[in-house]
């Protein structure tokens, strides 16, 4: 699917990307004043690799272990009843019992809200974490929801018609934020498309 | 593309038959993901919210109608039960009535057990409703396969290969049709072993291996699948007294030996300690007899979730 959008502009190349990760394991650190009962957790599918990310940098300036979790909002959705087929599910785990714990949501677009949305709502189907924080790599506006990052990566301005592609090496290979076009007059039905494919992601138009 | 990321296109789940090998294993991937919902706190997702579910049950069912309205419940749909003892199912009503009733109350899914073989087929082809069979006379059960195979995959890892021995009934039994296309689609091989009087003609044509002694059957086996024997078919003299099959093709610790080590025993349930299966290998190390019944939650999950975005046209 990736093949009908063109790259329009790269924003970030994987130097920017690495600066920027550090920074905001510094930010997630400094707001929690530690990492006492601190739970990264990444939204499928490109807010895990975020988090893995997240989580290596801020072992490295703790000197501690962090625990990871995987959470998977498709169950969750409120757009199954529109799109079909079924969007494929692949399952949440935590390594902890989340009571007590302050829970980071990592993903890598914060758009319209709408996957945070469903993401708080899974949370709270699993426990009662002490605090729910969100970091995103990407802010792109747009919200449809009174939704708001904790830690931002980079406030990027975007149309509604453009994609924000976020691919990660561990994902895709390759290392980059890019904006993408969409081919004129597949603006809505490529949308849904797209997003069902892609499981959590907020990219595209949901 | 994986099976998982394949698009499901089917709006009616009747058989194993006419299933491709990688819906399958889309069905089996899903129901992975649905299985934790089993462990939270709160053992429900707002998935299926909105969607109303009619268990339609022609038949008793304890077993199967509870795990499919378990799974109905975890996914938040609204279910309703017919069943033959408390509804029109006994008054007389044709089925295609009972279809055409249902259908005016808009049902999203529907899931039939029936006493004749093709009844769900019938209703599929008429109602807009996605069509789930919970069992169609001797014809086929296909979640119970699907539960069958996710518990052979969850503990072995895989499914081609593997020596499959499927003991008992084999004439009278729903599930071991099922469990045969899906076993063979999958790469496994099949023996089935039973008396004469109860073996179907011309077994083999599925692609089978067909024994008549309980040891041959056993030998090496990776998986046991034990059947209900009928008792109340004793009556029509298919075998001679319960001691009698018991002897003959009763599941006992010593007879289990001739099995591979980490040899899996299967039964679907409801069992006859002492008939088909002595109690301390039911209750034993290698039975899984139990899983198989937690599975077929996760399974039905995955089925129900599968099927609630296809939607039929409605008929004329």
């Amino acid at each position: 699917m990736t093949d009908e959008l063109t790259p329009r502009r790269t924003i970030l190349d994987r130097r920017q990307i690495e600066r920027i990760v550090r920074r905001m394991a510094g930010e997630i650190v400094e707001r929690n004043r530690g990492i006492e009962r601190l739970l990264l957790v990444g939204i499928r599918t490109r807010g895990v690799p975020l988090a893995e990310r997240l989580r290596a940098e801020i072992e490295r300036m703790e000197d501690h272990q962090v625990p990871l979790g995987v959470l998977d909002i498709t169950l969750y959705r409120d757009d199954l009843s529109t799109i079909a087929p079924q969007p494929v599910v692949k399952g949440t785990s935590f390594p902890v019992d989340i009571d007590g714990w302050t829970i980071v949501l990592c993903d890598d677009v914060l758009y319209t809200g709408r996957t945070v949305r469903a993401a708080l709502d899974h949370l709270v189907d699993w426990g009662r974490p002490k605090a729910v924080q969100l970091a995103v790599l990407v802010d792109r506006g747009h919200r449809e929801l009174p939704i708001q990052a904790d830690v931002v990566g980079e406030t990027v301005p975007t149309r509604r018609d453009e994609v924000v592609e976020v691919r990660f090496e561990s994902t895709d290979g390759e290392e980059l934020v890019a904006i993408m076009e969409r081919p004129a007059g597949r603006a809505a039905a490529g949308g849904s498309v797209r997003s069902a494919a892609g499981g959590g992601g907020e990219g595209g138009p949901a | 593309m994986t099976a998982a990321e394949r698009p499901w296109t089917r709006k009616d789940l009747l058989g194993i038959a006419e299933l491709e090998p990688w819906e399958i294993e889309k069905v089996l991937d899903t129901a992975a993901a649905f299985e934790e919902v089993a462990h939270r706190p709160i053992k429900k997702v707002p998935t299926l919210r909105g969607k109303t579910v009619v268990n339609l049950f022609f038949e008793s069912s304890t077993r199967t109608r509870s795990s499919f309205e378990i799974a109905e419940k975890r996914l938040s749909a609204d279910s309703l039960n017919f069943s033959t003892s408390s509804s029109s199912l006994s008054k007389g009503e044709s089925l295609v009535d009972t279809a055409l009733n249902l259908q005016a109350m808009a049902p999203d899914l529907i899931v039939i057990r029936h006493a004749y073989p093709g009844a769900p087929h019938m209703l599929a082809r008429r109602l807009a409703a996605g069509v789930i069979n919970a069992g169609d006379g001797a014809h086929e059960h296909p979640t119970q396969a699907l539960l069958d195979a996710f518990t052979i995959r969850q503990r072995k890892g895989r499914l081609a290969g593997l020596r499959v021995a499927i003991v008992g009934d084999i004439e009278h039994s729903r599930v071991v049709r099922s469990n045969v296309h899906l076993l063979t689609k999958m790469g496994a091989e099949v023996t089935v072993a039973g008396l004469r009087t109860m073996m179907p003609v011309a077994m083999e044509a599925l692609g089978v291996r067909v024994v008549h002694d309980l040891d041959e059957a056993l030998d090496g086996a990776d998986v046991v699948m034990m059947l209900r024997i009928q008792l109340e078919r004793q009556s029509r003299m298919l075998f001679p007294s319960i001691k009698e099959y018991f002897r003959l093709f009763g599941l006992s610790a010593e007879r289990l030996a001739r099995a591979a080590e980490d040899v899996l025993v299967m039964h679907p349930g409801p069992m006859n300690r002492g008939v088909e299966i002595a109690s301390d290998v039911a209750d034993g190390p290698f039975s899984v007899i139990l899983e198989q019944v937690a599975n077929g939650v996760a399974v039905r999950m995955a089925v129900l979730y599968l099927l609630s975005s296809i939607h039929g046209e409605a008929p004329a």
